[in-house]
């Protein structure tokens, strides 16, 4: 039986590495502190990581599975939480509690699909550990499309290992666009949902789409005239969450609570629910 | 008794809807019982036909309401004020959180409002109806086969038995008599709780406020709580905290919240009247009004549109903080 | 079924004392009902009701969960959980003992809250039954019988004396430590007061009150209904209504720093407060409204939806009685549920 010790009562972990990824994007990597990964998840499982007098937050995941060694969060600086970690320093220790919430289907529904990954922003993050997941288990899965824009180049998260890793992949293909000309960029300009569209992906694919509500909104609208079906598109919610097991009341979208009923939906699900996400 | 009846106001409201001078009216709505009425906003002649109220049991103060509703809304609203509420109503004015111009005020003449949980510890639970009756109340329960006549001074609520003022201070129009303002005892209490060693007040505030359970309802209610974003909800203040860590946190919430409305709380006494716990907060504002009065000369907040509160008000003659020291030592 | 004479009862509680801390309804300074520790000279109140519910035993409005200690980079984490003794809370009304059940289903599903199940498992429940229920109660629309309480032992209260019943193993148990204060008696004064209450409850003004038109599955049909607006519209976003209410669940985890270290504890949230769903990245609930319907949608839709069709209300009217403005989940029941409530 688990019962709360494992479920609110957190483990230390310790910021090994600090790789700044943007202007306000900095990826964490945590290992206990006896040096070993804090605990196993699922591609799209979240963690509760806090410092103790500053809060706690949830985070997904932004290293794959099959990373045996640690664990990565690509966290935005935009509030208590985030803020201080942005200033802290290799080495310093925090909490850590999780896995929570369900993943994402890849060893089910995404198994030998083709599959279309579309990210705005710090939306790459949660889909940075099934893409690794799906390339590291390359034969499992057809033509892998990944379709990813930020405000400018400098905003694109990841950048050196989307170019020097997953473009190189065999299958894999990278559409990289930002949102204003800028010196130095000879790649795609305009926003994500225009070019989705202009790809014009075929139907074949399930589609998994991760950014802004404005972002998700347009990019369905795109999707769907290229005839997509719900059933085939799949995204994951944020929600403000405290207790990360379905207790604490806040994180929900009519009966389902986000943190374990979610984050990972498919749209047709999400119809199902009332409009307050 | 109320001496304007429920068809006045109803025609009144009615009339002013006809003739365009309102888009909507705030007003009190019939409830499940003859006594929880709740504040509402009535936008047809059927829904005030059908549902507007006015008895013993309308203690809302609609002043605050405004702030919001005048935001919300294009045209003007009718608003009804009891004499208490004209004083919040003026308040706000002068800390300019609403606009005059979008508000039809109707002033209209109370004779005090009942406190429903005086009546119950009178008539005990299971009442299925209450009728106005002269100077009594008819209270029929499910438990006793004669209505139970129940003087309505015997159940007024605290702050209507000591009432400041019968006088309206501010209103467009005014329903029935003018009454004045009152040489009431509200003091008397407070006086008490000076006359106790600060460790018996210690002990008293101690007792009560232990009881809190931070609802924020006093805050919530407050006319003078109209921060966009109060102190206790921003996380970055340090102090936002949804319940008490300690007994320190406790008191201090009330007592954060008594200095901020100082000079400006009008006395209406809203925080007392929906506090679930009985905490009678209105003594510690009522403290710093008596404070203030006695310190730079009688001030009622609100009594005057524009009014500067003297502790805002800088003037040679005002009291030094030593003379304030002194007068702690002579109280204790 | 025992009983005992009411002069007894303090011989009674005076032995319960013995082992157990006992809790019950005494009046306080304010002249209302709550839940207080028994010592010597206190008496059992007359009132219905607590203000507060008795939730806090299980539940309380605050409690620690764990404790830090940081040095320079470094985090040690406290675990300061101290397992329960065991407690007797007396005087539990129908619908108060079929709120822990409500609160069970949260915190007992998996993975279960080992701080509430601690209180939980040491908590001994005495009801009572109503002889004299309010025009506020209506327990009866959630299948509550004020007549048939239930709880470790269930207690009857005449004009002169108490009857006691055990349901449960350990209020047997409890019982056989006060059997010499108590005999052996028939059920006939029991039952005449269970149709005398019976009797009462039809006479409840909201003895009509159903729940047609809510429960699982009927999130589409409410979601969106007109009548939200009209009912929010006076709503303060207080949180009295979700700390008054027995069934009320939602917490907040917070960490108050002492200076000596940081301690992590949680506290009763309401869904009533703008803050409650707000982020860095925005807001889901944007307006009063939307978290007003959160609350009635959460007690009469999605709770049934995740447990078997149970509502999360138990009738006990404290929402009723201490709503600053007066609205209440009979007023949204009747306003937005089936016909029959008109």
């Amino acid at each position: 039986m688990t019962n709360i010790q494992e479920a609110l009562i957190p483990k230390i972990g310790v910021i090994t590495d600090i790789r700044i990824d943007t202007p306000d994007i900095k990826t964490f990597r945590v290992v206990t502190p006896d040096g070993v990964k804090p605990f196993d998840h699922r591609p799209g499982q979240c963690a509760m990581l806090s410092m103790p007098g500053i809060g706690e937050a949830m985070f997904s995941i932004t290293s794959s599975p099959t990373n045996t060694e640690y664990m990565e969060f690509s966290i935005k600086k935009c509030g208590c939480v985030t803020d201080w970690l942005h200033q802290a320093e290799v080495g310093q220790q925090i909490t850590v509690r999780g896995p929570y919430g369900n993943p994402f289907p890849v060893d089910d529904a995404f198994a030998g699909k083709n599959l279309l990954f579309v990210a705005g922003g710090v939306g790459l993050a949660p889909l940075r550990s099934v893409i690794n997941y799906c390339r590291h288990y390359r034969e499992r899965y057809g033509t892998i499309d990944i379709v990813y824009g930020s405000r400018s180049k400098d905003d694109l998260l990841d950048y050196q290992e989307i170019i020097q890793e997953w473009a190189n992949d065999e299958g894999v293909n990278v559409h990289l666009t930002i949102d204003r000309e800028q010196e130095g960029w000879d790649g795609h300009v305009g926003f994500v949902p225009n070019f989705v569209k202009e790809l014009g992906f075929s139907t074949d694919k399930t589609a998994i789409l991760c950014g802004p509500p404005i972002m998700i909104k347009f990019t369905l609208d795109g999707l769907y005239s290229l005839g997509f079906e719900k059933t085939q598109i799949y995204t994951t919610l944020e929600m403000r969450m405290k207790c990360g097991i379905g207790k604490c009341g806040r994180c929900n979208v009519g009966s389902k609570y986000i943190c374990k009923d979610g984050p990972v939906f498919r749209f047709d699900e999400l119809d199902e629910l009332p409009d307050e996400y | 008794m109320q001496t304007v009846t429920r068809e006045q106001l109803i025609n009144k409201a009615v009339a002013l809807l006809a003739d365009g001078t309102v888009k909507c009216v705030l007003g009190w709505k019939k409830g499940e019982f003859d006594y929880d009425v709740t504040p509402a906003v009535f936008e047809t002649e059927e829904e005030i036909r059908a549902d507007f109220v006015w008895n013993d049991f309308c203690g809302a103060n609609f002043s605050k309401y405004l702030v919001a509703k005048t935001r919300q809304f294009d045209g003007k609203i009718l608003v009804f004020l009891k004499p208490c509420d004209t004083y919040s109503f003026n308040q706000l004015l002068t800390e300019h959180r609403f606009d005059r111009d979008k508000v039809y005020a109707v002033g209209i003449p109370c004779a005090g409002m009942a406190d429903i949980s005086k009546i119950k510890e009178i008539c005990g639970d299971g009442i299925s109806s209450i009728e106005a009756d002269g100077d009594y109340l008819s209270v029929t329960t499910i438990y006793d086969d004669q209505p139970i006549k129940v003087e309505i001074k015997e159940v007024l609520a605290e702050r209507c038995l000591n009432c400041k003022s019968k006088k309206h201070v501010a209103y467009d129009e005014l329903l029935g008599e003018e009454g004045d303002v009152i040489d009431s005892n509200r003091f008397d209490e407070v006086a008490q709780l000076e006359a106790m060693t600060p460790d018996e007040r210690f002990a008293f505030w101690q007792k009560e406020l232990s009881r809190c359970i931070r609802c924020n309802a006093c805050r919530d209610v407050c006319p003078a709580c109209t921060c966009e974003k109060c102190v206790f909800d921003n996380p970055n203040s340090g102090v936002e905290n949804k319940s008490p860590a300690n007994s320190f946190e406790e008191k201090m919430f009330h007592i954060i919240r008594a200095f901020h409305v100082a000079g400006r709380c009008t006395d209406c006494g809203e925080c007392s009247r929906v506090c679930p716990q009985h905490i009678p907060l209105h003594l510690l504002n009522r403290k710093f009004i008596k404070d203030i009065n006695e310190f730079y000369g009688e001030y009622q907040a609100g009594a005057q549109e524009g009014s500067r509160a003297p502790v805002v008000d800088y003037t040679t003659e005002d009291l030094e903080p030593g003379e304030v020291f002194d007068r702690r030592d002579t109280n204790a | 079924m025992r009983k005992c004479s009411l002069d007894s009862l303090n011989a009674i509680f005076t032995r319960i004392n013995q082992f157990a801390k006992l809790y019950l309804p005494v009046n306080g300074n304010d002249g209302k009902a709550a839940y207080t520790e028994w010592q010597e000279g206190l008496e059992w109140s007359n009132a219905l009701n607590t203000t507060k519910s008795p939730k806090d035993f299980f539940f309380p409005q605050t409690e620690d969960l764990m404790a830090f200690r940081t040095s320079g980079k470094n985090i040690e984490i406290i675990d300061t959980r101290k397992e329960s003794e065991d407690f007797v809370v007396f005087g539990v009304r129908a619908c108060d003992v079929k709120s822990f059940e409500v609160l069970d289903n949260v915190f007992l599903k998996e993975p279960y809250d080992s701080y509430y199940a601690n209180r939980r498992e040491h908590g001994i429940i005495i009801s009572v039954a109503c002889t004299r229920p309010a025009d506020t109660c209506f327990c009866k629309t959630f299948g509550i019988d004020p007549a048939k309480p239930q709880g470790d032992i269930s207690v009857w209260k005449t004009a002169n004396e108490l009857y006691w019943q055990s349901n449960t193993d350990r209020g047997a148990a409890l019982l056989d430590k006060i059997a010499d204060l108590t005999e052996e008696c028939g059920t006939e004064a029991v039952e005449e007061q269970q149709q005398q209450i019976n009797k009462i409850m039809a006479k409840l003004p909201l003895a009509n009150l159903t729940t047609d038109g809510w429960g699982a599955g009927k999130t589409q049909e409410l979601f969106d209904h007109p009548k939200w607006a009209e009912l929010s519209e006076a709503c303060l976003g207080c949180g009295t209504c979700t700390f008054v209410c027995p069934t009320c669940q939602c917490y907040d985890i917070k960490d108050f720093n002492s200076g000596k270290g940081v301690i992590r504890f949680r506290c009763w949230d309401s869904c009533m407060y703008s803050d409650f769903t707000k982020m860095s990245a925005g807001q889901p609930r944007l307006t009063q409204k939307e978290r007003f319907r959160q609350r009635f949608m959460h007690k009469l839709v999605y709770y049934p939806e995740n447990n078997n069709g149970m509502f999360s209300c138990v009738g006990c009217g404290r929402c009723l009685a201490k709503c600053p403005i007066s609205m209440n989940i009979a007023k949204v029941m009747k306003t937005i549920g089936g016909k029959d409530n008109d």
